[in-house]
């Protein structure tokens, strides 16, 4: 099977002299589920934040739909993003923009035209169930809507690869459930990639996964 | 209203820039007034054994524009009682020639001595008469009141660039995050930055234009006219193209550079 991700003799950290996540080897391959838990502060965040480009390999390679991100270029590394959806911990919505564009984000940088743009932010405001919300600034949403927001977003290009920090972390059942059937969806019918930071993962999941799990800088599969 | 306040900050900030060029444009379009109105009111007196003509002083004194003989005639008066017609007229001739030169522009005191002597120069030429003691103490007056100006300018200036670096923080502030964010969807510059740039256009076009009404205002307004008339100046307040057209350069250049200036610092945050 394709490798989307492969990490060699990878460290991360914010300063040379203290690593986060120290000298790991792992894959992931393409079109697979992958759960990744660990700590508070354990560095998971710190490990998303690599995958997507935002944080730079301090020793080894890391090689993400083959491209090497240790020194890549700006313009590799946009394209990149634009096939990569991420739900960040913080939501990281623009508070200038209402519920509507800020899904249509992914579909602005992509060029897409405004009919696809439409019909693409309907379907996901419904499947998230923010419909009535749509035109509202992110300040004027509840945490837990922003959140399903963020989500939205993520997916509204059909990206290959969805990278998502604890998206459901301020949701209640009914509202994780609608996530975690997003993501399971977005994996079995368009075969994206998932890998999803959490503290639990949920009991009944309709796709194969993995499960990732950082202790000490350390990454392991657990089986 | 949201909208509304983005833009508030930057056009205040640019208003302000806009309101004191043209002030300092106004201030020097005086002066220069000022300075033509002294030196329509001064000119030399040169005394002469021959007669000079209007041409010859031109050609060889580039300051001055405009000679006038002065006649002799007052001076024969006085003097006249029982000569009789013809002999006034060889006195006439054997009088030196007085002549009232007028200046092209309100000269420096080292423009009067340098041509008081190359006057001199010329055999013919006896006496200069320059008035130099009323026309040093109002050259001194005009110099005092170009310095004050340039202070006025130079803390204008230092306002200026005051008022924008505080814009440039709270633009930075502003727009940092939504070009972050569009970053990480893979948004190239020139789009996660366009909205900066639409804003600084059309800004730029909203302050240069409500300047424009400002001073179109001002210069039909018939208190500042008579204001003006009063102290015996008459400018133009606003060249509506001209003027027009600096405002909108300057707000323009002001507000691209800010916008590049956001763009070019712009880092992504971790
Ligand atoms: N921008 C940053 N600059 C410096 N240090 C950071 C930064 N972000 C995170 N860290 C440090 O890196 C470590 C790992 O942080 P990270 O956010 O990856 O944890 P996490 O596993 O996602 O935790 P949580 O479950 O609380 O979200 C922490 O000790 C944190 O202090
Ligand atoms: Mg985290």
């Amino acid at each position: 099977m394709d490798k989307v991700i492969v990490a060699q003799n990878l460290s991360l950290g914010y300063s040379k002299d203290e690593y986060i996540i120290k000298d790991v080897n792992f894959s992931i391959d393409s079109g697979s589920f992958v759960f990744i838990t660990g700590a508070s502060g354990s560095g998971k965040s710190t490990l998303l934040k690599s995958l997507y480009g935002a944080l730079k390999p301090e020793t080894g390679s890391l090689v993400v739909a083959g491209v090497e991100l240790k020194g890549v270029s700006k313009g590799k590394l946009n394209l990149l993003r634009k096939h990569t959806g991420i739900v960040f911990q913080d939501y990281k919505l623009i508070k200038e923009w209402t519920v509507e564009k800020n899904i249509m984000l992914p579909l602005l940088v992509g060029g897409y035209d405004k009919k696809v743009q439409q019909d693409q932010v309907e379907k996901l405001l419904s499947h998230v169930r923010l419909k009535h919300q749509a035109l509202k600034y992110p300040k004027e949403l509840s945490g837990g809507e922003q959140q399903r927001v963020a989500m939205a977003r993520a997916l509204s290009n059909n990206p290959v690869l969805i990278l998502a920090d604890e998206p459901t972390g301020n949701l209640d059942d009914y509202s994780s459930q609608l996530i975690w059937n997003l993501l399971e969806g977005a994996n079995k019918d368009l075969e994206s990639t998932v890998i999803v930071v959490t503290h639990h993962i949920p009991e009944a999941m309709r796709v194969e996964y993995k499960h990732f799990h950082i202790e000490f800088g350390k990454i392991h599969e657990r089986i | 209203m949201n909208a509304f306040k983005n833009h508030l900050s930057l056009i205040v900030a640019l208003l302000g820039i806009l309101f004191s060029l043209q002030t300092f444009i106004i201030v020097e379009r005086a002066i220069d007034a000022y300075k033509q109105n002294l030196a329509n009111n001064y000119s030399l007196v040169v005394v002469s054994k021959k007669n000079i003509t209007e041409k010859t002083f031109q050609e060889k004194y580039n300051l001055v524009s405009n000679v006038k003989e002065l006649a002799p005639d007052n001076v024969i008066k006085k003097l006249n009682s029982g000569i009789d017609k013809k002999n006034i007229e060889l006195l006439k001739l054997a009088l030196p020639k007085f002549y009232r030169l007028q200046l092209s522009h309100y000269p420096s005191p080292n423009e009067i001595n340098s041509l008081t002597k190359s006057l001199l120069r010329n055999k013919n030429i006896m006496k200069v008469e320059t008035f130099a003691k009323s026309h040093d103490s109002t050259y001194k007056l005009l110099l005092l009141f170009k310095s004050v100006i340039s202070v006025f300018a130079v803390s204008v200036g230092i306002i200026t660039i005051l008022l924008i670096s505080k814009e440039l923080k709270i633009w930075q502030f502003k727009h940092t995050e939504r070009m972050s964010i569009m970053g990480l969807f893979g948004a190239p510059t020139w789009l996660s930055s366009a909205v900066l740039f639409r804003l600084a256009i059309v800004d730029a076009l909203i302050a240069s234009s409500l300047a424009f009404i400002l001073f179109s205002y001002l210069s039909s307004s018939d208190w500042v006219v008579s204001e003006l008339t009063n102290v015996g100046i008459s400018i133009k307040i606003f060249e509506t193209l001209s003027d027009f057209s600096l405002m909108l350069g300057v707000a323009l250049l002001v507000s691209l550079l800010l916008a590049s200036f956001i763009v070019i610092s712009h880092k992504e945050e971790v």
